[in-house]
């Protein structure tokens, strides 16, 4: 059933380009704006400017990539999914479906980073990583919020206001894991990051997946 | 709540209040007579801490078994959780002010705490921004479970893995640094527990002035048909 549904969704999204093309520019037009306020004085971006406009702009195009799982989904689209799957698949699925966007989202940034800003990283294998476990702590939060949001009256805003102060623990320890890698630390420094990164990840994810099916009763 | 507790609670903080201004206190450098704000801003973290676990703990309730009282129970220990939030950073930004120099100090702590404020305030918005009054019970008990469950490494975790100068930080002891004679934890425990005693009373009376307006509107409702 899990993988039907992720089957669907990406046959959903390949279908409908507009969505995940949207996406991409909204991406491409944070990066080009960083590029052009700061190509002025492009000497001057130092490392830790970098990794707060990197996480900002990847904050923001998930929170608005994600929120598309379940704002805005057809009403009859949602009462079909309730009849025949069970809410702890559809979760997972876009759970699943949401950690491939989100990492899609996170290695276009960085290659467009590295193409119009810079790219002062020194181990790329903990950025990377990095990336990947963030997507995970991302997709579960996100799609969980969207889904509450997506009962509200004003979701768009209740999206922002609601997953920022949640997704702040996983940024932190995403922006001090790439500091670390700007830095070119070994790895062993970055033990402690790593291992709360991947706890909260697992946090997150347990807990979409118990509290979902009270959203989704309704 | 009992009456008992009630006299508790009001005997501990006189006793907090006076102990807390008039008893001897270690002397520091720096922070000189300020010590005494520990007791007035640590039990208001504490309190907050408390008052948003009770509240969550009715939400895992609600979930498991709804019911409209068990909702009002919740929303209201988030609230005054919430003022004592607000209470425990304005009382910290006092402190700060004397101690170091600023009450705004981008410390690590401070902002952890101005976050955990956000997630609950945003609580509030969530709520405010549904009709539904079932649905709103179900998706805020929802948003108060996830919020408080990722409100804890944040709060307790993160602060203490960065340097900073509150105590209890980057390696900082606790306030233990503080009371080398121990004298001061025999003010410090009461006045926990009085401020959190005032806090389940405040919430207890809150609840009821909402099953009050509850039952008011119910006698209107019956007298319009």
């Amino acid at each position: 059933m899990i993988l039907n549904l992720i089957q669907k969704e990406f046959i959903l999204e390949l279908r409908r380009k507009a969505v995940i093309s949207g996406i991409s520019l909204y991406l491409v037009s944070i990066i080009f704006i960083c590029y052009l306020t700061f190509s002025l004085r492009q000497s001057s971006i130092n490392e830790a400017t970098w990794s707060a406009l990197f996480w900002l702009s990847i904050l923001f195009a998930n929170v608005n990539g994600i929120a598309k799982s379940f704002i805005g989904e057809k009403q009859g689209l949602l009462i079909y999914y309730y009849s025949i799957a069970s809410p702890q698949a559809i979760i997972l699925s876009k759970i699943i479906y949401n950690v491939v966007l989100s990492l899609a989202l996170s290695v276009m940034g960085y290659v467009l980073f590295s193409i119009f800003i810079d790219n002062p990283l020194q181990d790329k294998g903990l950025f990377l990583l990095t990336l990947l476990l963030s997507s995970f702590g991302f997709s579960a939060c996100l799609s969980l919020i969207s889904a509450i949001a997506s009962k509200t009256n004003n979701s768009n805003i209740l999206m922002a206001v609601l997953s920022f102060p949640v997704i702040i623990a996983l940024l932190l320890m995403a922006i001090k894991l790439t500091k670390n890698a700007l830095d070119g630390l070994a790895w062993d420094d970055s033990q402690d990051e790593l291992w709360n990164l991947l706890a909260i990840n697992s946090i997150m994810v347990a807990l979409a997946y118990l509290l979902f099916p009270y959203i989704w009763r309704s | 709540m009992k009456t008992w507790v009630k006299i508790l609670a009001i005997a501990l903080l006189l006793y907090v209040h006076i102990g807390g201004l008039l008893l001897d206190v270690p002397r520091l450098n720096i922070l000189n007579e300020t010590i005494r704000a520990l007791y007035f801003h640590v039990p208001m973290w504490f309190g907050m801490v408390l008052l948003f676990l009770v509240s969550s703990v009715y939400a895992i309730l609600y979930l498991l078994k709804p019911s409209s009282n068990l909702d009002a129970k919740s929303v209201e220990f988030a609230n005054v959780g919430l003022v004592f939030g607000i209470l425990g950073m304005v009382t910290g930004m006092l402190w700060a002010n004397y101690t170091w120099g600023s009450p705004w100090h981008g410390d690590p702590k401070q902002n952890m705490a101005a976050i955990a404020l956000l997630v609950y305030l945003a609580y509030f918005i969530l709520r405010g921004s549904i009709q539904n009054e079932e649905q709103k019970a179900r998706l805020s008990a929802v948003y108060n479970i996830f919020a408080f469950t990722a409100m804890i490494p944040l709060i307790f975790i993160i602060p203490r893995m960065t340097s900073s100068m509150h105590p209890g930080s980057g390696g900082n002891p606790g306030f233990n640094m503080y009371d080398l004679d121990s004298k001061m934890r025999l003010v410090f425990y009461p006045a926990v527990i009085g401020w959190f005693l005032i806090g389940v009373w405040i919430a207890g009376l809150r609840i009821k002035v909402r099953e009050l307006e509850e039952k008011i509107l119910d006698i209107q409702h019956d007298q319009i048909h």
